[in-house]
């Protein structure tokens, strides 16, 4: 990639960049604010558990092609790009968090739960001080496989003209120039690069030291 | 002396139809301590777990101090909990596990860092090198008066105390004995113990109630009990003492 190359896109380049994080941020707002309270919902109801995660599961098989194109035609959606591609990014990130939730929860030890039940914490204290804390590692888990997933996914939004690096793709496959191509892909992978180290340290930071009952 | 905990005709009946307890009633006097023994599955851990609500009884009544408490979170904060596997939260300090119900009741931090290495200092813990550890950096025994000493962070009125030194080795269990005999010379609670252990029961209880398949087959002071003639009795004594009843291996030198 050329100097005058570079000097004629870094521009285009940041503002693209900083589109891509607006909108793959947004998404993993809104995903986080609906699967972790719905994965806490499902550990207090747990037949729930199958039906709901099988349906997020659904969302996740969908290619997200057709997920734009299927959201493209609804009404107040259909009208701004940047909505089709939040929301659809959203579906997309619901699944990993949800289901590490979910599982980071109903994976703490079960003697913890009934102490803290026992000594008088009441739900809302034993959910916050000791079952989300427990599962945290879990959860940013879940988030971190989120993220990479919806960034690598946001450069297709460009095809319903939302915008993000992956327009310059877009660009580039079209016009045949693998400079417009590599100028959207590598910030793109070192964003998602960025996201995995940053939420893996977070992952690392709330690990909670084996169990008690493991030593002697 | 007045009744601290009282259960009343309390039965409780298991998913499968098994009857865990039957009709059991109990008066725990003020200030003493009770043992109940029994074996596997005779409902030690039953009874005692139904006296903090975390089993709900199919019928009868535990009464606190001669009357029912509803609010079940109050009660459970009025009674210290002690269980086997001490059940520290692995993820707070030792300062923080003590101090977590007092955390939950919205003490200040300064009356919190206040009790709680009182508590330590009850325990036989030096504040100053415990406090900032975290449970998995402790052996079995400190642990386990970690948990003595969060059970007693509220004050409780009322101590349940489930196999509580079951998981130790014998000296250090017989140390923590002595320190529980020690602590409760200065700490006015009533408690409860569960044991499977005839010479802990004997040790630190004032009195010993036997269960056996849910029911209530003998409750006697200490002093009683192996004066008792009891068939139950004297096979569980029995089964204590073996050690002593066997006769040298032929060909062992003396």
């Amino acid at each position: 990639m050329s100097a005058s190359f570079l000097s004629q896109y870094s521009a285009e380049i940041g503002t693209l960049t900083v589109e891509h994080l607006w909108l793959t941020g947004a998404a993993m707002l809104f995903a986080a604010a609906l699967a972790i309270p719905a994965g806490v919902w499902l550990t207090r109801s747990p037949r729930w558990a199958k039906p709901v995660i099988g349906v997020t599961n659904v969302l996740q098989t969908i290619p997200s092609l057709a997920m734009f194109g299927f959201l493209l035609p609804l009404p107040w959606l259909g009208e701004r790009a940047a909505r089709i591609a939040i929301v659809a990014l959203t579906a997309y990130a619901l699944l990993p968090i949800l289901r590490n939730t979910y599982a980071g929860i109903r994976g703490i030890d079960p003697t913890l739960i009934e102490v803290a039940r026992a000594i008088g914490l009441t739900d809302r204290q034993r959910l916050f001080k000791i079952e989300l804390p427990l599962a945290a590692s879990f959860i940013f888990a879940g988030l971190r496989t989120a993220t990479v997933t919806c960034i690598g996914i946001a450069t297709i939004a460009a095809a319903v003209g939302a915008g993000g690096l992956g327009e310059l793709i877009f660009r580039g496959v079209a016009s045949v120039d693998n400079r417009l191509v590599l100028a959207g892909a590598i910030p793109a992978a070192f964003l998602a690069l960025i996201a995995d180290g940053a939420l893996g340290l977070l992952e690392r930071r709330f690990k909670v030291p084996a169990p008690e009952s493991a030593r002697s | 002396m007045s009744a601290a905990l009282e259960f009343r005709d309390i039965s409780v009946v298991a998913a499968g139809g098994r009857r865990l307890l039957d009709r059991v009633s109990l008066c725990i006097e003020e200030g003493s301590v009770t043992a109940i023994i029994g074996r596997s599955g005779s409902g030690k851990t039953t009874l005692l777990r139904t006296a903090n609500r975390m089993i709900e009884p199919g019928s009868g009544e535990v009464l606190i101090a001669g009357s029912v408490e509803r609010d079940v979170v109050a009660l459970r904060r009025r009674m210290g909990y002690v269980i086997q596997e001490t059940g520290l939260f692995p993820h707070f300090t030792i300062e923080r596990n003590v101090g977590v119900i007092l955390e939950a009741e919205g003490k200040s931090c300064a009356q919190r860092s206040d009790r709680v290495r009182d508590l330590l200092r009850l325990v036989g813990l030096d504040p100053e090198s415990f406090a900032h550890r975290y449970p998995h950096q402790l052996s079995g025994g400190q642990r386990q008066r970690v948990g003595l000493a969060r059970a007693l962070a509220a004050e409780p009125k009322i101590l349940l105390m489930d196999e509580p030194f079951g998981a130790l080795d014998p000296l250090t269990r017989a140390e923590m004995q002595d320190m529980l005999l020690d602590l409760l010379t200065r700490v006015k609670t009533t408690v409860l113990l569960v044991t499977h252990d005839l010479d802990e029961a004997l040790y630190l209880a004032d009195r010993i109630v036997l269960l056996s398949e849910g029911k209530i087959i003998v409750n006697v002071p200490r002093d009683e009990f192996l004066r008792s003639d009891h068939p139950e009795i004297v096979s569980y004594a029995a089964a204590f003492h073996r050690g002593e009843a066997r006769s040298p291996r032929e060909g062992a030198s003396a």
